[in-house]
């Protein structure tokens, strides 16, 4: 998605946003589902995002960012493209994520929780994807899971991803 | 659903046509294929096998006379994708894409075994065809996945065919609330989500609490990393979580039912959601179910990524949409959970024992288990270990017999080292005690923990201090950062166990690290800073001399830790 | 009764009692750091832990509430070491820097280190290092010595209902801070430095002005005039050690003048001033059918919020500036021409009990002498230290008069610094100016105690006058809403940001809480009635400050000098295109 707006409330992306908002105007309770669609709507939750949120719902943009920084999944800067998160639950991590992760970081030449400066890949880690038996697992996008991760698999895997 | 006899039918009429999966070969279709569809076999590319079956089949001619049903995970993961084909029951593993000709043309149309795709017992000579006659399958016992082989997640009707809603049904009409609770009692269920408390009664604190509205909560955050026991049933088997869920709520009165779910399982809540969907329009979700006057729906609330909001005044304070962070108890739930309401909150397993225990009741199910632990329970076995995935077995079932005779033991003819059960919040079990019986408290009395099934198997190339470490560079991450001890505590353990993982232990580093663990289990406001110390304190327990070996001599003999010799 | 055993003891106390409560009740103080009663119980630091037999782990017992049966230590060997280590832990992550540190000798952290007598850290490691935040012109804070107890969370939330400040990020990376750690001058905080009242340690404290006056005292081409606010009288006190509820007035004066002050002039004198203001443009409103209820506007932790939060309501204000606002230009036009002194030489200092006026004094439109009317405003901590530094026994001296005229008061302006004061001298005035009879009983003991809303109803003359007070700003909250339904009923509304009033204001001396307040008010109220004038306007000064120079009660100077306007400001950061 777009990640550029202005938030002056005309462009497209905002209106979207407002609407994502309107199902639960004033209801501070549904803060966290707000935060999901509005981030899966944005790509990441920038000031803008989240004033208009607090806005929304009526609760202080103290109280949005404070819910933002506790959960994993919000993120305040842009990620990239492609969401790689690495298991790093228990089975996997016996059978290797360190390697795995050595791998992306040499491949991409960035870490967890990084993004490449192509905005191609985010690298990130995660704990037990339901995968345990085919450990050291990794999952793309949320969906395309890739299990018995050699190193040398890798760049082939990567490659998938444009 | 307007009435049993309504429900019956569909039962009674459902059943005929899914006879084929009993082995009752069917005069209009030639076969039932259940392939398993959960994450393991997904990535494994079992889609793949899908696609490429539904294509011979249509070449052939016979896609009418098929059904391909996507179920939850099968359980031997690491052999995915597996598939069962009935009426024969048979087991075939590995799948690929270029396999599903033989299947459908050689198995499907000729009714010839595809003998190079069957399970072989390790040793044996000859395949196991059937899946009921293999070991891994015929020493569990399914109460939580009693459906996982058999019916499409994704239809209501197979699920009531295998009984399903009779439960609730029975719930409804032939017994009271006071009864429902009763009988849950009286089964001796315990909590699956870790602390093994009485789910009888939990819902009767609620039960006899003031407040109303009341609610049902089902925590399916299954933060354990290595664990998917819960992710399997919600895939595999939703209706038994909403059936148990509502019996709940017909037992404590209350109308509302919450799923928290991690973000981290979209197909789970896919088919929770559709699930909901379909038992909100055959009338088993809403109001005046089965024309008794009792009104219940299930709402789906989704994490957004945190461990502690598994522990459950975190998870109802999420729910609410704050940040997930625990407060002190009491008040309990069951007086003020959510929107301070009383509220019974169990785990998704717990809930999927429910139905069959109001169905065939509490003596059958207090019959299978030990002394105080009663039923079966889920594990998700992985690590080291040639069979990974989820077996349920009955409580009391050694460990020995889950890592050699189900699991088949080590692989590479490796030495077994220990098992850690019990995720961020367990231990490290070593081979001496591999005969314990499985049950809440012999675990605990090892300083591991039961928790929420997570078992993990290491061997010699595991380094015990650098799985201490990776657990408690776990629970740094996840602490909520509300109480000093845990705050503050688990990151100080942490910096030790790097240290003497990067050859720069001292002195005193061992005893620093026990002070530390024994003080925060007694101080820290949750159960996340409870219980976080018993991955070091175990691992220190029984395998000190890997410790030691770290500091004094600056070895690791798992060569796992970056040490500069 | 609920039956207990506390270290042997039998003990009965009500059912919803807390373990730490019970323990007290016989003697037994149990340590705590972030427990503040009735606003900060949270059971998070978890120094209060104690030993309940047959409990798996310790509980804390400033949440725990105590049962039948229960058998409770508070001190076994077990307990000692247990909050040794999380104090030890608490202290890993801080920076210690007591001798150069706010709070050095009246904090809760350094206290109970103190208590408990560690002798070592034994944990090195990552230590928590936000930036410090000095935008505000009231509060610094600084997040490294902050041990997350959230008791400032609460009262900024819970009490005032503006938040501030919240917990973000968790874990070792947990902070206390606005939103994207963002400056609090660039947030909707009020200023009122509540939380600076009740953090324990010294990550957030008001900001330290007493430089700015020890230079312009030793400056000989100035003229420093200062100005005592109300509740300043009934705390000084406290700084240097006397027992809550002191009425020091001669000797706070005698103090000022033994630092150098030229002139010792009291806020109450403005307070009489406003009530005569405020008084005749409630009259004018009820009379020309003006905006209803009007609001008092004395309070800057007030305004700021009304203008934040419900900038829709700002023509129920009273246009009156605050009694220390209506000072500063009085001496800088007034006073100054009187005594012949260039306005440019005099530097105004107020003493206050209150952060927010810091702020205040700052604000743009606050220099209608010309000159920004009050120059730097110190609150009571900082004239506590002050004295300190001059090494004054001001509690023990002999006591003094306030001077001429600025300095001249009466009850009525005494009684400003608590809830229910302003309204109930505007209630002695309005009564007398609009009957022209004498009130038989001047106390209106329905506008007084600490009742977060209090109403009555006064008939002055023919009209039934109906009036509201608050204090607290969630308080406050509940009757703006009500007028915005419509259902506010009242002429008058008198609004103090702080609980209780001034004399629980952001800048009172450590600790301030509900009893120490009580005692404050107690004192106040005693303190009216020593005095010999008890009517704003009888105040002879306020009265010749018309003759000679503002000629009337709303009149043109006055509102020059004496009346300000508000400006609408949003509750979130703007959004920029
Ligand atoms: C840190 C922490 C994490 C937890 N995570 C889970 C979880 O993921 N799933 C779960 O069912 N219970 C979890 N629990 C246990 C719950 O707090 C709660 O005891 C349980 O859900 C109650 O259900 P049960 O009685 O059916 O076990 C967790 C507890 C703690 C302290
Ligand atoms: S123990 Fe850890 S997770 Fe639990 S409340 Fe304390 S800081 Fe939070
Ligand atoms: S190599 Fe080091 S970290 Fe690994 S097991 Fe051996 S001693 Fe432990
Ligand atoms: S906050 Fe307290 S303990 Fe910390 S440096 Fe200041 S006085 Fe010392
Ligand atoms: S208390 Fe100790 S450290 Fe502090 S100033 Fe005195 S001698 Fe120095
Ligand atoms: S000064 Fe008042 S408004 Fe500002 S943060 Fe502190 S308590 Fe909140
Ligand atoms: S700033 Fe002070 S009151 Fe606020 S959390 Fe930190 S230590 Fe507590
Ligand atoms: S508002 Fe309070 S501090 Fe300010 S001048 Fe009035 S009484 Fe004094
Ligand atoms: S109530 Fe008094 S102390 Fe508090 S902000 Fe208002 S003027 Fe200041
Ligand atoms: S631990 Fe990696 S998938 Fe479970
Ligand atoms: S995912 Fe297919 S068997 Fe587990
Ligand atoms: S004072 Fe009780 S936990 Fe902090």
């Amino acid at each position: 998605m777009v990640a550029c707006s202005c938030g002056c409330g005309e462009d497209e992306l905002t209106k979207q946003l407002e609407k994502v908002i309107d199902e639960y105007r004033g209801q501070p309770s549904g803060l966290i589902q707000v935060l999901t669609k509005a981030q899966n709507l944005i790509g990441y939750l920038p000031l803008w995002v989240q004033t208009r949120i607090a806005k929304g719902l009526g609760i202080s943009l103290q109280e949005v960012y404070g819910v933002v920084t506790f959960y994993a999944f919000f993120s305040l800067i842009p990620r990239g493209r492609h969401k790689l998160s690495v298991c790093a639950g228990t089975a996997c991590y016996v059978k290797g994520t360190k390697k795995v992760l050595k791998a992306l970081r040499d491949v991409l030449g960035v870490k967890e929780g990084q993004t490449t400066p192509d905005s191609r890949f985010t690298v990130e880690v995660v704990r037990c994807i339901g995968a345990c038996g085919l450990a050291p697992a990794m999952i793309v996008d949320g969906k395309d899971v890739h299990g018995r991760l050699e190193p040398e698999q890798i760049p082939e895997i990567l490659e998938q991803y444009a | 659903m307007k009435s049993l006899e309504e429900l019956a039918k569909v039962r009674e009429s459902r059943r005929e046509a899914l006879k084929i999966r009993e082995g009752v070969p069917s005069a209009t279709e030639k076969a039932h294929v259940m392939m398993c569809g959960g994450a393991g076999c997904i990535s494994t590319k079992c889609q793949d096998v899908v696609d490429a079956m539904k294509a011979s089949l249509e070449k052939n001619g016979i896609a009418d006379q098929v059904q391909i049903i996507l179920t939850g995970c099968m359980g031997p993961c690491d052999m995915g994708p597996v598939a069962i084909v009935y009426p024969q029951g048979t087991f075939y593993r590995r799948l690929k894409a270029k396999d599903a000709d033989a299947i459908v043309e050689e198995h499907i149309m000729q009714g010839n075994l595809v003998q190079r795709l069957l399970y072989r017992t390790p040793g044996a000579k000859e395949p196991t065809p059937k899946v009921d006659d293999i070991d891994l399958f015929a020493k569990q016992q399914k109460i939580v996945l009693r459906n996982n082989f058999n019916i499409d997640p994704t239809n209501i009707e197979d699920y009531i065919a295998n009984n399903g809603y009779a439960a609730l049904g029975k719930a409804l009409t032939e017994m009271t609330p006071a009864e429902v609770i009763e009988e849950v009692k009286k089964s001796g269920l315990r909590g699956r989500g870790g602390a093994g408390f009485n789910s009888g009664m939990k819902w009767g604190f609620a039960a006899a609490s003031k407040g109303t509205p009341k609610y049902v909560v089902c925590n399916g955050d299954e933060g354990d990393p290595g664990a998917f026991m819960d992710r399997s049933v919600l895939e595999g088997d939703p209706h038994s979580v909403i059936e148990g869920m509502a019996i709940c709520g017909r037992a404590i009165g209350a109308e509302q039912g919450y799923v928290y779910v991690r973000a981290e399982y979209p197909l789970a809540i896919e088919r929770l959601s559709y699930a909901i969907d379909k038992a909100r329009e055959y009338g088993l979700l809403g109001k005046n179910i089965f024309g008794t006057g009792f009104n219940f729906d299930i709402e789906i609330r989704i994490g957004a990524g945190a461990f502690v909001c598994g522990e459950e005044t975190a998870l109802l304070t999420s729910i609410m949409g704050k940040r997930g962070e625990p407060r002190p108890r009491p008040p309990f739930p069951a007086n003020e959970g959510v929107w301070a309401k009383p509220t019974v909150l169990n785990n998704v397993e717990t809930w999927a024992n429910v139905a069959e225990i109001i169905r065939r009741g509490a003596d059958w199910y207090s019959s299978i288990g030990t002394q105080g632990s009663k039923g079966t329970k889920v594990f998700a076995l992985a690590g080291r270990i040639n069979n990974t995935g989820i077996v349920e077995v009955p409580m009391g079932t050694t460990l020995r017999e889950i890592v050699f005779d189900i699991g088949g033991g080590i692989p590479r003819k490796k030495e077994f080292k220990a098992v850690q059960t019990g995720g961020p919040s367990g231990g490290c079990i070593p081979a001496s005690q591999l005969d314990t019986p499985i049950d809440f408290e012999s675990l605990t009395a090892l300083g591991a923990m039961m928790g929420s099934g997570g078992m993990i198997v290491m061997d010699d190339t595991t380094c015990m201090v650098d799985i201490a470490k990776f657990f408690l560079d776990f629970t740094v991450d996840e602490s909520c950062g509300k109480c000093s001890p845990c705050r503050i505590g688990t990151k100080r353990m942490l910096e030790i166990l790097e240290r003497i993982t990067t050859a720069k232990g001292k002195e005193g580093d061992i005893e620093l690290l026990q002070e530390l663990g024994e003080t925060i289990k007694k101080t820290a406001l949750c159960g996340l800073g409870q219980t976080a110390p018993n991955p070091v304190l175990s691992t220190i327990k029984y395998f000190r001399d890997e410790y030691e070996a770290h500091i004094k001599e600056h070895k690791c003999a798992a060569k796992v830790c970056e040490i500069e010799e | 009764m609920i039956n207990l055993t506390i270290d042997n003891r039998k003990v009965a106390v009500e059912e919803g009692t807390t373990i730490l409560e019970a323990a007290k009740s016989v003697g037994i103080n149990i340590p705590t750091l972030c427990y503040l009663k009735d606003i900060n119980v949270i059971g998070a630091c978890r120094i209060c832990l104690v030993d309940v037999k047959g409990a798996r782990t310790f509980i804390p017992s400033c949440v725990a509430p105590v049962a039948e049966g229960m058998v409770v230590n508070t001190h076994t060997p077990e307990l000692i070491k247990a909050r040794k280590l999380v104090l030890e832990l608490i202290l890993s992550d801080h920076p210690m820097e007591c001798l150069t540190c706010r709070r050095n000798g009246n904090c809760e952290l350094q206290k109970l280190a103190e208590e408990y007598g560690l002798s070592e850290i034994r944990f090195e490691g990552a230590r928590t290092d936000y930036p410090i935040d000095d935008s505000s012109p009231a509060i610094i804070r600084d997040p490294r010595k902050c041990v997350l107890c959230r008791r400032c969370i609460s009262v900024c939330t819970n009490i005032q209902s503006v938040q501030a400040l919240t917990a973000e990020n968790r874990g070792f990376a947990s902070l206390v801070a606005p939103a994207f750690n963002e400056r609090l001058a660039n947030m909707e905080c009020v200023q009122c430095g509540q939380c600076s009242l009740v953090c324990p340690t010294g990550a957030i404290v008001e900001r330290d002005d007493t430089e700015k006056v020890w230079a312009a005292l030793a400056d000989p081409t100035k003229h420093v005039v200062v100005q005592t606010a109300p509740a300043t009288r009934v705390q000084i006190g406290e700084t240097i050690g006397a027992a809550p509820g002191t009425i020091a007035t001669g000797q706070l004066v005698a103090g000022l003048r033994s630092l150098g002050f030229d002139k010792v002039f009291d806020t109450d004198f403005t307070a009489d001033l406003t009530i005569m203001e405020e008084g005749n443009e409630l009259l004018q409103r009820v009379t020309n059918g003006g905006v209803l209820p009007m609001i008092t506007s004395c309070s800057p932790g007030w305004i700021k919020f009304i203008e934040h939060f419900y900038p829709d309501l700002l023509p129920h204000l009273s246009t009156c500036k605050s009694p220390q606002q209506m000072f500063g230009p009085l001496v800088k036009t007034y006073y100054a021409q009187k005594e012949g002194i260039d306005p440019k030489d005099i530097v105004c200092v107020s003493i206050m009990p209150c952060t927010a006026k810091k702020y205040e004094c700052q604000r743009p439109e606050m220099n209608s002498s010309g000159y920004q009317d009050v120059d730097v405003v110190l609150t009571t901590r900082e004239l506590g230290r002050m004295f300190k530094q001059a090494g004054l026994d001001m509690i023990n001296l002999p006591e003094e008069e306030y001077d001429a005229p600025l300095g001249i008061s009466t009850g009525a302006g005494e009684i400003f610094g608590a809830s229910g004061g302003v309204m109930e001298a505007a209630l002695r005035t309005v009564y007398e100016v609009v009957t022209n009879k004498e009130l038989e009983d001047i106390n209106f003991t329905a506008c007084r105690g600490i009742d977060g809303v209090k109403e009555a109803t006064v008939q002055v003359g023919d009209l039934p006058v109906s009036v509201a007070i608050t204090n607290g700003l969630g308080n406050a909250r509940k009757v703006l809403d009500k007028i915005r339904a419509g259902e506010a009923n009242y002429h008058f509304i008198e609004v103090m940001c702080c609980p209780g009033g001034c004399i629980g204001g952001g800048g009172s001396p450590i600790p301030t809480n509900t009893e120490i307040r009580l005692k404050r008010i107690d004192a106040t109220y005693t303190e009216d009635e020593r005095m010999v004038l008890r009517k704003s306007h009888e105040n002879p000064a306020v009265q010749e400050l018309y003759a000679e120079f503002l000629e009337k009660p709303l009149g043109h100077k006055s509102h020059e000098l004496l009346h300000t306007h508000y400006t609408p400001r949003s509750n979130y950061p703007e959004e920029e295109c």
